[in-house]
């Protein structure tokens, strides 16, 4: 089992969403999130100019078995793929146990899917 | 012998209800243009400025300002209002008419004094506008004062109203000092960027048309060819000059930050509606165009100045597009009026007795408010402690906040 966390711009969120069903992966979960670089973004409020280095991004934790790993990984950097700076990182791990709360086994068997 | 007018005391009082509409304007720019953390604060604050009005002008303002007394001030009738004759409408629409531009001038100081400001001591601030220091003013110009007398022109009340609150609301910033955050150890100023624009932006737009009773209502009558001529004359210089001074902002803005503001457009519509005020009965449709762009300019120049350079903390700028355009407006009937005006041969008599007019409400106001902040601060304090500033007056002022998730 790995997890895969990938930050990917938030205009390209459906896209790589589409991606990843097409890649059978059904389940993952994502939130807004708030990053500072070195990019940096002029800004104006009551004739006062100020800028701000935070960068908004989307980011995608999906924990899969094995054989899901690479076409997820794929999936994403299809989709997300811009070519400009920004476009985001993908970082995997692997994940010791995983399980389920429902019926109380564990393994990666509980990742399959039930359908 | 006049005889009451329907039609003139429904158009007065229809006129009434955009005026108050003028308060939720109000409430939503203050809210919008500060954070989210003093929202329910900002709201309180103007409700209180509307209930403390309605009271204390009824109890004893109305008598200040509109009682004959002397050049200086009103007569003291308290809770008596009887002694003030019916005209083309019954005195009781007067009063109502008059209740909403008391509690207009009350309300502009709430957004200068937004988010530092001690609840408590906020309500003493505004009792004191509603009962003693808009009334009396008012009755310079208005009730047959000083003023009046020597014929200074404040239509709507670009001075009495609007220049009155505006120097209140600086004594009001002054006193208090900038928020915590506002400028930097070297002074540079810092952007405190409101929670919703959105809000600050629908307020405008409310304050537009409230403007359309504040003004044209002004007038206090509609029956008749006259009258009917008036009003309409009024609604459109009210409209031109807000959008004059609209376009002149967003250019102006546009030109300086190399992108057009909206937070600065907002304004500077208001600035517009502030400054034709005094004069949209008497200045012609490019005039108020006219004075539209001054005050477009005036109020982004302005705005800068008192942040950059007096650094003085006013989150919403009511010091600018009242205070500022109040005065602008002002002087602009002397120089505008097709009647009397500088630029329309009128020669230089009229411009001087509105320099005098304008100058006197300044004074005044700001006079009397100083003095107001400076005791409140000395007896009650006027300003919260730093944690309660950090943490949101919505919290530890009033218990409950704006927005619960």
């Amino acid at each position: 089992m790995k997890k895969i966390e990938a930050i990917v711009r938030k205009t390209h969120f459906e896209e790589v969403k589409q991606a990843l069903f097409a890649a059978d992966i059904n389940w993952f979960s994502y939130s807004e999130v708030k990053a500072i670089g070195q990019d940096r973004q002029d800004r104006i409020y009551r004739g006062v100019m100020y800028s701000t280095d935070i960068i908004s991004r989307i980011e995608i934790t999906i924990i899969c078995r094995e054989q899901f790993v690479q076409p997820a990984i794929d999936a994403i950097l299809a989709a997300a793929h811009t070519g400009e700076v920004g476009d985001g990182r993908i970082f995997v791990s692997p994940v010791d146990d995983t399980w389920s709360i429902r019926t109380g086994e564990h393994g990666d068997t509980v990742l399959a899917n039930k359908k | 012998m006049i005889t009451i007018s329907g039609l003139d005391t429904v158009w007065v009082l229809l006129a009434s209800m955009l005026v108050f509409f003028m308060q939720p304007g109000f409430a939503l720019v203050e809210a919008g243009f500060t954070r989210s953390k003093n929202s329910a604060n900002i709201l309180m604050k103007n409700f209180v400025d509307f209930m403390v009005g309605t009271v204390l002008f009824w109890m004893l303002g109305f008598a200040l300002m509109h009682g004959s007394g002397n050049g200086f001030i009103g007569s003291w009738n308290l809770f008596d209002f009887s002694f003030y004759p019916d005209t083309n409408i019954p005195k009781e629409c007067f009063l109502i008419f008059q209740t909403m531009f008391c509690a207009t001038a009350a309300t502009i100081v709430s957004g200068a004094m937004a988010e530092r400001t001690k609840f408590s001591t906020y309500i003493v601030i505004s009792i004191i506008i509603s009962v003693l220091i808009y009334p009396i003013e008012g009755h310079w110009a208005w009730g047959g004062g000083w003023l009046s007398q020597m014929g200074f022109h404040d239509f709507a009340g670009s001075a009495v109203v609007h220049t009155c609150g505006g120097s209140i609301a600086l004594a009001g910033a002054m006193v208090l000092g900038p928020r915590i955050g506002k400028y930097a150890k070297n002074g540079r100023s810092l952007a405190i960027p409101g929670h919703n624009l959105a809000l600050g932006a629908l307020g405008v737009f409310i304050l537009w048309m409230g403007w359309f009773g504040f003004n044209p209502g002004s007038q206090l009558a509609a029956e008749g060819t006259v009258n009917a001529t008036a009003i309409s004359h009024v609604f459109c210089t009210t409209n031109m000059a807000a959008a004059t001074a609209g376009i002149t902002t967003l250019f102006f803005t546009w030109i300086l930050y190399g992108k057009p503001s909206l937070s600065l457009v907002c304004n500077g519509i208001l600035a517009g509606l502030v400054g034709i005020t005094a004069g949209c009965d008497l200045v012609s449709m490019p005039g108020a165009a006219i004075i539209g762009v001054f005050c477009g300019l005036a109020m982004t120049g302005s705005v800068t100045l008192f942040d950059h350079v007096f650094r003085i903390d006013d989150p919403v700028g009511a010091i600018s597009v009242h205070g500022v355009c109040g005065i602008l407006g002002t002087l602009g009937v002397g120089l505008f009026a097709t009647d009397g005006g500088l630029f329309y041969g009128g020669g230089f008599h009229f411009l001087g007795v509105q320099t005098l007019g304008v100058l006197a409400i300044i004074a005044w106001a700001f006079c009397l408010g100083w003095i107001t902040m400076k005791v409140l601060d000395k007896t009650m304090g006027i300003r919260v402690d730093p944690r309660i500033e950090e943490e949101g007056l919505d919290i530890y002022e009033h218990g409950e906040t704006a927005y619960n998730s």
